[in-house]
């Protein structure tokens, strides 16, 4: 039967065949080939590539990076869904704009506005230099750029999921006698911790792989560069092995991501974001 | 049956001595928001904008530091380089804006073996960092050794890697997820009684998808086209790999900015820096328009 409502069979065969050769191509094959690079030597090459000072040295700085800028963006998080779900104030709509701005800039003018901070013709850079104080090409300045890029990533997945939910049951528990830390961790935290949780794994997907940002903070001091650049390092001095098996880590925290954000969307514990980042 | 209490607006005036806010934390929260805000996005931004009209020892008053910031971002070589970010994340995007529509309207209307893996898969650029991207997608398509590469060299002589279609390809790698994440929650809601009411009118499939279904869904598609557009247009980490960043032919315009860094040319940095927010903001307003214009369209229909 010919059908106004339904594809015809080949426009469909023709379309599902265009997607999985997007897929093959695009997404599985270059999976693939990480991999297969980062194994093609032996697992004794590939152990010793990830035990070498280098890749030891940016996996250390990746993790510690990380360990500062998700506890901070997600308090930040926290705090600015309860402020702006929770009351009115002037300057709302602003403040929640003013929120997005790091999600469209890109990342290396995200970088680029610490170097102007820190750097040696920055605005603080000369005082910096008098008193001694290393924020560029350091860990302050990446911790900084880190934490611009991923600045909303959790306000965002929070503010409409504490919409949906309203503050009526906060009122309740106020009215039977909570204080403000009861009202939020036995009220409040419950309903909200999955959002959270997906909020910070995006997050640390984000800082552990940011490139763009830290690359203009941080330079190309050996030992002070986190993974994603230790990878480009080992790349332009011809270290393929080095750079796959740097990367292999990365692509693994990457399936680790995509599996915990996949499961809480699929199980509706966290709202799907309609525009990612 | 319960009576209804409109807990819409229960704090319906912020001045405080009109009415009390009920909920405990307003100042704490806020304060720190505003402050982290400023912290972290507000002062930096400030801090660029500034530099861009601050004289310098080298550039003493302001007329000249606002000529040479405008000299910088009007340069041959950053107008090659818009030239280039802007071109090829546009065309980026409109292959983003064909694959990722068939890609979402096969997720959401067909059912297939597989279906779940490549929904799951369409994220996976989001969670790759873009090095690794860089990385693998060079590994595939440089001509001396790479997987597709070099065949295509052989058999077609092309070159991808290193030349501005290899760019091309990381864009549409980067931008991918934008138009099928944008399209996919419009076109589950699209109603079926609307197709129906087109079938029963007498059109054919083709028309029903023509004067039904698309208008539906052309605001969408033109937002996750501008999504992915604004994404190439930023994009730095996987083009650092896959792009031999020669003057001129194949610089994308942030790496012009961290070269005027390591020419210790702050000001020029911030200028360009400054160009690139700019149209960075064109880029949002455009999409806020569009969902405007949409949703004002919505309201009267």
């Amino acid at each position: 039967m010919k059908c106004a409502t339904t594809d015809h069979w080949l426009a469909r065969c023709f379309f599902i065949g265009i997607v999985f050769v997007f897929v093959l191509f695009f997404l599985i094959f270059p999976v693939c080939v990480v991999v297969f690079e980062a194994l093609r030597g032996g697992l004794a090459l590939y152990i010793s590539s990830l035990t070498a000072t280098h890749s030891q040295s940016a996996i250390r700085l990746t993790l510690l990076v990380a360990l500062a800028v998700v506890p901070m963006n997600t308090i930040f998080g926290v705090c600015a869904a309860w402020a702006i779900t929770h009351f009115k104030f002037p300057g709302k709509a602003l403040l929640i704009s003013l929120i997005e701005i790091p999600l469209w800039v890109s990342p290396v003018v995200g970088g680029l506005l610490f170097a102007l901070l820190f750097g040696r013709q920055g605005w603080l850079g000369p005082w910096l230099d008098a008193h001694g104080i290393q924020i560029m090409f350091a860990y302050p300045a990446i911790v900084l750029a880190t934490a611009f890029v991923t600045f909303p990533f959790v306000a965002r997945g929070l503010i409409p999921l504490m919409q949906s939910q309203g503050s009526s049951e906060e009122e309740a528990a106020l009215t039977l006698g909570a204080n403000g830390w009861q009202l939020f961790w036995r009220v409040t935290f419950p309903k909200i911790k999955w959002g959270i949780l997906y909020g910070m794994i995006l997050c640390n997907a984000r800082a552990m792989g940011e490139f763009g940002a830290v690359s203009v903070v941080a330079g190309s001091v050996d030992d002070r560069i986190t993974m994603p650049l230790q990878v480009e390092q080992y790349y332009l001095n011809f270290s393929l092995p080095q750079a796959f098996a740097l990367a292999s880590v990365l692509l693994l925290l990457a399936a680790f991501t995509l599996a915990i954000k996949i499961g809480l969307e699929w199980r509706r514990l966290a709202p799907n974001i309609v525009r990612p980042h | 049956m319960p009576v209804e209490i409109d807990q819409t607006e229960p704090q319906t005036d912020w001045r405080p001595n009109r009415r009390r806010r009920i909920l405990p934390g307003f100042h704490l929260t806020l304060g720190f928001t505003v402050f982290y805000l400023s912290a972290i996005v507000l002062i930096p931004l400030a801090a660029l904008i500034l530099k861009t009209v601050t004289p310098t020892a080298e550039y003493p008053s302001v007329f000249k530091v606002i000529r040479h910031v405008i000299h910088v971002a009007t340069d041959v070589r950053a107008l090659d380089s818009y030239r280039l970010s802007f071109g090829l994340s546009f065309a980026a995007a409109l292959l983003n804006g064909f694959f990722g529509f068939v890609a979402a309207w096969s997720l959401t209307r067909y059912q297939f073996p597989g279906r779940k893996i490549i929904d799951a898969l369409v994220d996976l650029p989001f969670a790759m960092p873009t090095s690794v991207a860089g990385l693998a997608l060079t590994q595939v398509f440089s001509t001396n050794g790479g997987y597709i590469g070099q065949l295509l060299y052989q058999w077609f002589g092309w070159h991808i890697a290193y030349t501005a279609w290899g760019i091309l390809i990381a864009l549409t790698f980067i931008g991918f997820p934008f138009v099928v994440r944008t399209l996919q929650p419009v076109m589950s809601d699209l109603a079926a009684e609307v197709e129906e009411a087109a079938a029963c009118l007498g059109a054919n499939r083709w028309q029903t998808f023509r004067r039904v279904i698309l208008p539906a869904l052309s605001p969408a598609l033109l937002t996750g086209i501008m999504l992915a557009f604004g994404r190439g247009v930023g994009e730095y980490g996987s083009i650092v790999f896959i792009s031999s960043m020669i003057p001129y032919a194949t610089e994308i315009t942030p790496q012009l900015i961290i070269i005027k860094l390591e020419e210790f040319d702050y000001v020029g940095a911030a200028g360009l820096g400054l160009a690139m927010l700019v149209m960075s903001f064109a880029i949002v307003a455009t999409v806020n328009l569009i969902q405007h214009v949409a949703a004002n369209r919505r309201r009267t229909a």
